[in-house]
């Protein structure tokens, strides 16, 4: 067993808390800047897009999982983020500028998405982020002098001082903002604005007594995480070169939601989890098309059902996987099946089988319950 | 002028007055409790206190100054701070955590300056660290100290709303019902912190209880409310032994 | 003048669907405080459903439409007991997004069985128009708004007269003291939850003749959110009187209003009102007791 001996409250704080934590991550940040030197160019781009949807998950955890505030309209930021980046781009803007001001400005929006949310809570709140949404969506579609509405915008390549950014600086450039956004987050979970949010999810009425100003916390949840999903929807546009309304809809939304339901609501590194699942979902997907049911066909054979039974069944499974709508059922099936089943996510199975191998053979399954809350109203919040 | 006074305040929700025309007044350094049977409006004075309801008329004083119309969290800020009857900790967080929010109003860092975690973020997180190990030392919650508060009994999760409430600094503390829900030994204990904040801590105390030993034990003097309204002040016997009190009690 | 009321008349037909599905988001929120963002796929597979019995099985117009509604109040209380009683209790996040799993899980199924192609069903109204004057009202839409007034009388009498009708709204008030009432407060709510699932049944069957079936049909679901929440969550007449007025802004604002506004004006309105009114238009306050 791991037992940590701290001598200092500076020890206590410090970012990685044992010598072996510093250790893996610092193997994993090496891995990482040798990336392009040992990915083929398919994974180094899945990988980008990994980076991308970490930056939202890490986002997504910061107003939901940190101050427990609901959004289902979070593509409406990522969408700005990116609009503003083709604009800006297309006008010249370096690139510098406009990451850090796409940021800025979506953050400034996000604060006034905030502010409804100072008086509505829990649905009212989910269905305003909806409202919201939709809205930015529509503007975008119908803006055209600005964003060519539905018909999309081109971006050219990403250019920092006159230097056009191939793949391997891009993929730098991500890592780097992906990085500087993870310490962000990180950082307030070990400061008072941490604690605040974690109040204000809590109990409300306890924060409001120990002298926290709900407004001015949720209100900042809701910029750094909008300001943090706009910096992504820049590098996003730049990735795809290409962008249109119908890319950010409620569809993307969820999908953002999913991050974090998947990889577990209340880490963040549950929510780099979340992301890799939710970009390697499209790969395995093809996989399973291809294959499963060849492999179900050679199951059987071994066991010995053969025939029209075994054809039938092939082609039925064929049908299935190659229906327009499987990605959808697949990942509705995941959400319901996580969240009955994985309540804290894949960061939740992740600790407890850390937790196992720690204790072996001491471990008892019961260690990682999740206490339920029948007959606590969430309606008086 | 005295340290704490509460002046003809009064609140009515919808038809209901539940507070009506109270005024007493807090000396610097006193336990003052609050008693009354059930529904007598105890736990709404407080409420109208803390400011998380807003009195239909009167005013509340503090230090001299007028805090009838402060927000709740302008009130912890001027070092009011309050447990809660039905316990409001923060459930998913450890017991540092939860005292460590209590230290709030302390830290002077601001939103931007925590995304960075400059140097004064950093000094500061020691020294709330340090100041909440002194409270946890106080109230010998050592053993809890890492534990999420959804784990921890009862009684212990009473005694973590008093540290997080000591956390905030007060100069003043209102105590909701802090013995309830604890057995014998349980209430002793508390009785036995509840003196030790007010003559060791300095720190003059309101609160309201059911139990009259504890409140014959720890308090300077007691005001009895039933339905709103005041029935007696004064020492804990004086108050015991009022025939209105004794009639609200049990009947008349 | 004339086309005003006309698209006033469409509109209200618009708005009394909305307002039936809110209807089954309210029952559903009051009775076990879930709100069911999957209601709107439900009513699409309500009128899939009604698509199967009428038109493939080749049944009479009103014996499927009876035969679906009871079948999606089985479905409905099947949903309730494989995917939402595991979560009670678990926080609201956490079952919002099970009901919009729930929901995509639906929409997807529906693909697969029915194919994506838009179906038609043909029914007693089909086609049909009533002339008033110089007025010309679809037979469609009125049946609508005719069945949403019958319906709403069908479930005032039902929760104010009949034995389980009082126990769910006992249920709603206070689970705890219902249960120590000996009201089985689990049966309960798969009754709720049939109970939506029919409403919305019934509203996706008067639908279909005008939108045709197809697997999008839940993306109306979406449009009811406003409803339920102008109306303020709380009660049924409520969830009708927002459904009523969103459709008909929407309805107005596609005439009158430029391109691409009609979409939006729901939401533009219910933004607008909740910031003026946070609890809805006839939502309560509640403060929490400490």
């Amino acid at each position: 067993m791991n037992v940590h001996v701290r001598t200092s409250y500076a020890q206590a704080d410090r970012l990685f808390p044992t010598r072996s934590a510093a250790f893996w991550y610092g193997l994993l940040g090496l891995a990482l800047l040798a990336a392009p030197f040992l990915l083929e160019s398919y994974y180094l781009s899945q990988l980008v897009f990994v980076l991308i949807y970490a930056i939202v998950g890490i986002a997504m955890n910061v107003l939901s999982g940190q101050a427990g505030q609901i959004s289902i309209g979070h593509a409406a930021f990522f969408a700005i983020g990116a609009y503003m980046g083709a604009v800006a781009s297309n006008h010249e803007i370096p690139l510098p500028v406009y990451l850090v001001g796409a940021g800025a400005f979506t953050g400034l929006v996000g604060y006034l998405a905030g502010l409804p949310a100072l008086r509505l809570h829990g649905i009212y709140l989910a269905i305003a982020t909806l409202a919201f949404a939709f809205i930015v969506e529509e503007i975008l579609a119908r803006w055209e002098a600005v964003t060519n509405g539905n018909e999309g915008m081109m971006l050219f390549e990403p250019t920092v001082v006159g230097q056009t950014l191939g793949e391997t600086s891009f993929y730098y450039l991500c890592l780097l903002v992906a990085v500087l956004v993870l310490l962000a987050a990180v950082n307030i979970t070990r400061s008072p604005t941490g604690r605040a949010f974690l109040a204000i999810r809590d109990s409300e009425t306890a924060a409001r007594s120990m002298g926290i100003d709900t407004a001015r916390y949720k209100t900042a949840a809701f910029a750094i995480s909008a300001g943090f999903t706009g910096v992504a929807g820049v590098l996003y546009a730049h990735k795809l070169s290409f962008i249109s309304p119908e890319m950010f809809s409620l569809l993307v939304s969820i999908d953002f939601v999913m991050i974090i339901i998947i990889g577990g609501l209340l880490s963040i590194r549950g929510a780099i989890f979340g992301a890799i699942f939710m970009i390697m979902s499209d790969p395995l997907l093809i996989l399973m098309k291809d294959e499963l049911p060849g492999l179900v066909g050679g199951l059987m054979g071994t066991v010995g059902i053969g025939g029209a039974v075994a054809d039938s069944v092939q082609a039925g499974l064929g049908r299935v996987l190659n229906a327009p709508g499987l990605k959808s059922l697949i990942f509705g099936l995941l959400i319901i099946l996580f969240i009955i089943f994985e309540p804290l996510g894949l960061d939740g199975r992740w600790l407890r089988i850390k937790a196992y191998l720690a204790q072996f053979p001491l471990y008892r399954p019961a260690t990682g319950g999740r206490a339920r809350m029948y007959l606590k109203s969430e309606r008086n919040r | 002028m005295s340290y704490f006074s509460v002046e003809n305040l009064s609140v009515r929700f919808g038809g209901l007055t539940a507070v009506d025309d109270v005024s007493f007044d807090v000396e610097e350094g006193e336990v003052f409790t609050i008693i009354g049977p059930n529904g007598a409006g105890k736990t709404t004075l407080f409420n109208l206190i803390s400011r998380l309801y807003t009195p239909t008329s009167g005013t509340i004083r503090f230090r001299g100054e007028d805090i009838t119309r402060l927000s709740a969290q302008e009130i912890a800020g001027r070092g009011i701070a309050r447990t809660f009857q039905n316990i409001e900790l923060f459930e998913s967080a450890s017991t540092l955590q939860n005292l460590l929010v209590g230290r709030h109003r302390h830290s002077t860092t601001r939103i931007w300056q925590d995304l960075l975690r400059t140097r004064k973020v950093r000094e500061e997180e020691i020294e709330h660290r340090r100041a909440a190990e002194h409270v946890i030392d106080v109230l010998r919650l050592q053993r809890y100290r890492d534990m999420p508060i959804g784990g921890l009994p009862y009684g212990v999760r009473k005694v973590v709303e008093v540290a997080r409430a000591l956390c905030v600094g007060p100069s003043l503390l209102l105590l909701d019902e802090p013995s309830s829900g604890l057995n014998v030994e349980e209430t002793d204990a508390m009785a036995e912190w509840i003196l030790e904040i007010n003559r060791r801590l300095k720190i003059t105390v309101l609160m309201v209880e059911h139990d009259m030993s504890l409140v014959s034990r720890v308090s300077d003097r007691v005001l009895a409310l039933d339905a709103g309204r005041i029935m007696a002040l004064g020492t804990a016997e004086e108050v015991q032994g009022h025939p209105d009190v004794i009639a609200a009690y049990l009947g008349a | 003048m004339i086309d005003f009321i006309q698209q006033l008349i469409g509109g209200v037909a618009l708005g009394c669907v909305y307002g039936l599905i809110a209807l089954g988001f309210v029952l559903i929120y009051k009775a076990t405080e879930v709100v069911n963002f999957g209601q709107g796929e439900i009513m699409m597979l309500g009128a899939f459903l009604s698509y199967t019995f009428i038109v493939m099985l080749g049944l009479d117009y009103w014996i499927g439409f009876l035969l679906c509604v009871i079948a999606m109040a089985i479905i409905g209380s099947l949903m309730e007991r494989v995917v939402i009683r595991p979560i009670l209790g678990y926080p609201q996040f956490s079952v919002v997004m099970a009901t919009i799993g729930l929901g995509l899980v639906l929409r997807a199924l529906a693909g697969i069985i029915w194919g994506t192609d838009d179906l038609r069903i043909e029914t007693p109204f089909s086609g049909g128009v009533l002339r008033v004057g110089s007025l010309v009202l679809a037979q469609d839409s009125l049946s609508i708004i005719v069945a949403t007034a019958l319906l709403c009388v069908v479930l005032y009498a039902f929760f104010r007269f009949t034995r389980v009708g009082v126990a769910m709204q006992a249920t709603s008030q206070n689970m705890l003291a219902a249960y120590y009432m000996g009201i089985p407060v689990k049966r309960m709510f798969s009754l709720i939850w049939a109970l939506a699932a029919a409403v919305a049944c019934v509203a996706g069957v008067l639908l279909a003749p005008i939108t045709l079936v197809h697997s999008n049909l839940g993306f109306l679901g979406i449009k009811a959110f406003p409803a339920a929440v102008l109306g303020g969550f709380g009660s049924i007449p409520g969830a009708l009187a927002g459904g009523v007025i969103i459709g008909v802004v929407e309805s107005l604002s596609g005439f009158y209003l430029p391109e691409g506004f009609k979409d939006v004006a729901a939401y533009v309105v219910l933004l607008a009102v909740l910031l003026w009114r946070p609890q809805g238009l006839f939502g309560s306050h509640a403060v929490k007791k400490v």
